[in-house]
């Protein structure tokens, strides 16, 4: 049991290095391909030979940034199959499928039209060459959409059977995994956060080639268009994140208890700003909250109830039309599992025995519980609670982050359209270059709240970690978290200095001349 | 035939050339060898095995030793 737990925890923080390291990557590749998309777009309507020496400076930090994190999402597969074997199999074809298609589809996209895109300058058409641009752009955010739609389904199973003959999860309607509001909301506020956090780093390194006085015009160039696509990817984001606050609300009320800190809720319920948990207590310290604000956020009703975790734990939810009810507690949803998992135990012995009226049986009573398949696996109901403090600090810091980042977007653009001067100020600059960390940290956020907040699941309500876990030793996994640190190390040391390399490059010359 | 044969040759040469003329992107191809080497033959071959490829035979029987994970834990 000791080995089981030391497996669990040291697969998922193997899993977390991963998908944290991963995600470094892939937002800057969303967001600077669509930049370069438009920049080149401005290329070719104005033949500008600044507009074209400005966009190939940028692709060049974009193949910097594509080079050194193109697969590092297969490490994820490969731990799928060695330390997470049982969710694996589980899952079935629900989770191959929209990778299958991420590869096939998406990733050739990307593949084929960014040849064109390096290549091609003097081979094909300016108009042939615009467009693969925009369809790397196009493709990077279809692969995206596959490997969101996949998260998703995680988040909330939909258009799935359980198979105990397969012992897996069957898809029973593609329609319903590919546009589950979760996924689509997922989607669009991933894609757009990638827009800001691009928008932020264009805006940075443009305060960097500036800096010695040699690429002002085009570093202003940079942020004008940087800047825009940002603020329209932060009013996206926050639209966006606004609609995954009901969707939690919905479908994973823990998470969003979790998110607050809320033990009980009330109704008109607030919403806190900034506080210090206290897990022991139960309870958010030294908190600054706005009345009424979670209430509004997650129903959008001001005088709505939003349940806390004890709430959740005692059976108290909300309805759609608004009103409290008590539905299955946590204690029940225990027996119901682990009468799931009975009816399995039993479904395998009739299909040993050959005996049909006991599969049958076993299949229906399967069926009638499977909803809370997963709870089986817990003793106690609390065991059924994600980490509220890191998934408190996690939400609060990204909000903050993502506050800062909206008023540093309208500020930079302010700047560029009517305050020029201050662009070359030293202040303004050390601003600029010391955002670049702040929107990764407030992306990583985003992904730690969505992540550990729906903890212990690995499918939500179906399968916990302690089940999907393999059987395999805590030393093995020990060993190739460490081996994957080293790796990720050197690769984001490799990824840094060949771009400090090529910034410094950049401000020592004049690019567009 | 020849149109087709002509055809494939400019998208080899558009290829080759490519890798011909670049400058930083030779650094990056060799980066993303080395990783993918490094991913595939070493991470992939010796620490990552597909445990229930690699220990039953057909798929019901990867079903049945799933079952009974998740029925004993």
């Amino acid at each position: 049991m000791e080995d089981l737990i030391q497996v669990v925890d040291w697969s998922r923080l193997q899993f977390a290095l991963t998908a944290i390291v991963h995600w470094l990557f892939v937002p800057l590749t969303i967001g600077i391909s669509l930049i370069i998309a438009v920049m080149e777009t401005i290329y070719y309507r104005t033949k500008s030979e600044k507009w074209l020496k400005t966009v190939k400076f940028w692709m060049v930090l974009f193949a910097i940034n594509f080079a050194i994190g193109v697969a590092t999402g297969i490490i994820l597969e490969f731990e799928f199959g060695t330390n997470w074997s049982n969710y694996s199999w589980f899952v079935g074809d629900i989770f191959g499928a929209p990778l299958a298609i991420e590869g096939l589809l998406a990733f050739f996209m990307e593949a084929t039209f960014f040849a064109v895109m390096f290549f091609g300058w003097k081979k094909v058409s300016p108009a042939f060459h615009l467009a693969s641009t925009w369809l790397v752009a196009i493709g990077v955010s279809l692969s995206a959409l596959w490997i969101l739609i996949a998260n998703a389904w995680m988040q909330y199973p939909v258009g799935m059977e359980f198979d105990p003959a397969q012992m897996r999860n069957v898809m029973s309607d593609f329609m319903a995994v590919a546009t589950s509001p979760v996924a689509i909301n997922k989607f669009f506020h991933a894609v757009t956060s990638g827009w800001v956090l691009a928008s932020v780093f264009v805006i940075g390194v443009s305060c960097i080639i500036a800096a010695k006085g040699k690429n002002l015009q085009m570093a202003k160039d940079s942020v004008k268009v940087a800047g825009w696509i940002g603020l329209i990817g932060m009013i996206f984001t926050m639209w966006t994140g606004d609609g995954s606050a009901v969707e939690v609300a919905r479908v994973q009320p823990m998470k969003l208890a979790a998110m607050e800190g809320l033990y009980r809720g009330e109704v008109g319920q607030e919403l806190i700003g900034i506080g210090i948990v206290d897990e022991k207590e139960r309870d958010v310290k030294y908190k600054i909250a706005i009345h009424k604000g979670l209430s509004i956020l997650a129903n959008h009703d001001a005088d709505s109830f939003v349940p806390g975790i004890d709430d959740l734990i005692d059976g108290i939810a909300l309805t759609p039309q608004g009103d409290t009810i008590n539905t299955t507690s946590y204690a029940q949803r225990i027996e119901i599992g682990k009468a799931a998992q009975q009816a399995l135990r039993d479904y395998e012995a009739a299909r040993k025995a050959g005996d049909q009226a006991a599969l049958s049986d076993a299949i229906s009573r399967i069926k009638a519980n499977y909803q809370y398949f997963g709870y089986g696996y817990f003793n106690s109901p609390e065991e059924a609670v994600p980490p509220v403090a890191l998934t408190f600090y996690a939400f609060h810091i990204m909000v903050m982050a993502g506050g800062y980042l909206l008023l540093f977007l309208i500020v930079a653009l302010f700047i560029v359209y009517k305050k020029p001067v201050w662009f070359d100020t030293r202040l303004a600059r050390w601003i600029g270059i010391l955002s670049i960390p702040v929107v990764w940290i407030c992306s990583e956020a985003g992904w730690i709240v969505a992540e550990v907040g729906r903890q212990p699941w690995t499918i939500q309500d179906i399968l916990p970690v302690q089940a999907a876990v393999s059987s395999v030793t805590a030393q093995s996994v020990q060993i190739t978290f460490w081996l994957f640190a080293v790796v990720f190390a050197a690769l984001i040391a490799a990824e840094i200095s060949i771009m400090v390399n090529e910034v410094k490059k950049g401000s020592n010359k004049d690019i567009i001349a | 035939m020849d149109t087709l044969g002509i055809k494939a040759r400019k998208v080899v040469d558009f290829y080759v050339d490519g890798f011909k003329n670049m400058t930083i992107g030779k650094k990056l191809w060799a980066i993303i060898a080395i990783k993918v080497a490094i991913l595939f033959l070493v991470f992939k071959l010796f620490f990552f095995p597909d445990i229930l490829k690699e220990n039953y035979d057909n798929d019901d029987d990867r079903a049945r030793a799933v079952a009974t994970e998740l029925t004993s834990r």
